[in-house]
């Protein structure tokens, strides 16, 4: 196994103006190269932040992050963000958005255009290609926001809650969906959830986070076998332990809270 | 037949005027100098629209002759210093606020300067701009400029720095070069605001042409009104007037039409 995305004693504090919060203090945590790695814990804990410092978007307070043994500096397509917001441009149609990156990676409208059309059937969306992304739903534009980052061919995928803000239908059909993608294409995944069961769904290894100073609390491979069944026992007996795992976090979260607000 | 009725829809309440108008002015309860009847009006417009000499073919063409009538050459000579006026305006506003939108230590050591010379009218500017261009088109295309600019100016700077961070990061994950994000995300971003600025812009550059015509040149809409007063020719004034108002709401709709073209991707358009 090669190491793909490796954090190094990764430490975020944020100082505003009246305030100074420490949100992550040392995590260490290395994901191997194809691997499917679900983050859960508690809101606020500091998940977003630690794709953000994977992204390359903040550098974190201290520590390092590596990809492929190279130092993350900035952002890179060679690690494509997934938004739960989906961050498409309103101002360009579907194919627009998909070919963005290939645009501003220089590549000739030869290239761009059949690349654009093979992403566009495989997600599904080659009939709403000339739409403006207000005229999707909500699963079609995170399918958009999937092939603009998958135009790219990133060896590794960033995915903030990128389903959280779906109904469960929709939700359902687009995990197929990615771990379909996922399977064929061989990227590395780093997803952040706060559903247990998406994680077991989903990953090969779940990690999950305490709350605030956020640090690795546990680290656990999923032996389960693909394609994987939310009604299996040996699913539901894991999802029970997770559960209680991330019941425990959330009150220590709630209590903390408790006490800073009556130390106020 | 749908577009049919919407405008009978809409000439209904200026008809209703109109005949009010009318009757009042048949009744007799003002004087014809203070307010001539519709019916006069419309005769001078006629008037002051058609050409004043016959038609010679051998000094003109037959094109030249039909827009040779005053109201013609009134009308374009003010919708000329507005196209001018707000030009130079926009094109000064419109980098300088993509640059302060971007910048917000720019925006801080310029906002207190801005913040003091933005609520100062245009018009109060008269005295100064006759003193340093003297009288003419310069002085008039100043004041326009400055009618423009403005609006121009502190929409762009709201519109560039509300530009939500999440289509910045987007687009930088995807490689995008400064310039790309600039071009591609920023400008399309603020693009709404813009506009609203530039149909602010318009309007007011519309609103100063006219009063820099009364005072600065002896062409244009606003110096015709005020000349037809010095002879009592109400008939004029209001024509003159009404003239004013269509073209202003023929660049309305203009911009109205550019901006549902521009903004066709934005939510409610
Ligand atoms: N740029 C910033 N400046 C100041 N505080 C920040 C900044 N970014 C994040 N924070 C704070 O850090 C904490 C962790 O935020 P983060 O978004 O990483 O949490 P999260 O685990 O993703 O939460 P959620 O599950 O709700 O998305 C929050 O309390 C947030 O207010
Ligand atoms: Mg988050």
């Amino acid at each position: 196994m090669k190491p793909a995305l490796e954090f190094q004693s990764v430490a975020q504090s944020f100082t505003t103006h009246n305030s100074h919060i420490q949100v992550l203090a040392s995590i260490d945590l290395t994901i191997q190269e194809g691997e499917f790695v679900c983050l859960l814990g508690p809101s606020g804990c500091g998940k977003s932040t630690l794709l953000n410092a994977a992204a390359g978007f903040v550098s974190p307070t201290q520590g390092k992050v590596k990809f492929r043994g190279n130092l993350v500096t900035g952002p890179s397509p060679e690690r494509g963000m997934v938004f739960q917001e989906y961050a498409l441009f309103p101002w360009m149609s579907v194919e627009d958005n998909v070919a963005f990156g290939l645009e501003a990676r220089g590549e000739s409208k030869d290239v761009i255009q059949p690349r654009v059309a093979a992403l566009l059937a495989k997600l599904r969306l080659t009939e709403f290609a000339t739409r403006w992304p207000r005229d999707l739903s909500g699963g079609m534009r995170q399918r958009v926001a999937i092939a603009r980052v998958l135009a790219l061919d990133p060896p590794c995928l960033l995915m903030d809650e990128p389903f959280g803000a779906l109904d469960a239908l929709t939700r359902r059909s687009l995990q197929d969906e990615l771990l379909q993608l996922w399977s064929e294409l061989g990227k590395t995944v780093l997803f952040v959830t706060h559903s247990i069961e998406e994680a077991i769904l989903l990953a090969d290894r779940i990690v999950v986070m305490t709350h605030r100073p956020g640090k690795v609390k546990k680290d656990c491979l999923v032996a389960l076998p693909r394609p994987r069944d939310p009604s299996d026992p040996a699913f539901n007996a894991l999802k029970q332990e997770m559960g209680q795992l991330v019941m425990a976090e959330q009150h220590a979260f709630e209590n903390a809270e408790r006490l800073s607000f009556t130390a106020d | 037949m749908q577009w049919l009725r919407k405008i009978a829809r809409g000439l209904a309440a200026p008809a209703l005027l109109l005949v009010i108008w009318q009757g009042v002015c048949e009744a007799g309860w003002v004087t014809p100098q203070a307010l001539p009847s519709p019916y006069a009006v419309g005769l001078k417009w006629m008037e002051y629209l058609l050409p004043g000499q016959a038609y010679d073919p051998a000094s003109q063409s037959w094109l030249m002759w039909v827009l040779s009538g005053e109201l013609l050459r009134d009308a374009g000579g003010s919708l000329w210093r507005v196209i001018i006026g707000f030009l130079v305006g926009f094109v000064l506003a419109l980098p300088l606020g993509l640059l302060m939108g971007a910048n917000a230590r720019l925006r801080e050591f310029a906002n207190p300067l801005i913040q003091v010379l933005r609520p100062i009218p245009p018009i109060a500017y008269i005295p100064l701009a006759i003193l340093w261009f003297g009288l003419g088109n310069p002085p008039a295309i100043f004041l326009i400029a400055l009618g423009a600019f403005f609006p121009v100016l502190m929409n762009t700077i709201a519109g560039v720095s509300q530009v939500d961070s999440i289509y910045l990061r987007a687009a930088r994950n995807l490689g995008a070069s400064h310039s790309r994000i600039f071009m591609s995300v920023i400008l399309p971003a603020a693009m709404p605001f813009i506009l609203s600025g530039v149909r602010i812009g318009i309007g007011t550059s519309f609103l100063v042409v006219i009063v820099a015509e009364m005072i600065a040149v002896n062409n244009g809409l606003g110096y015709r009104i005020l000349e037809a007063r010095e002879y009592f020719w109400t008939d004029k004034i209001i024509a003159g007037m009404l003239s004013i108002g269509l073209i202003g709401l023929a660049i309305d709709l203009a911009m109205d039409r550019l901006n549902r073209h521009l903004l066709r991707w934005h939510r409610g358009m």
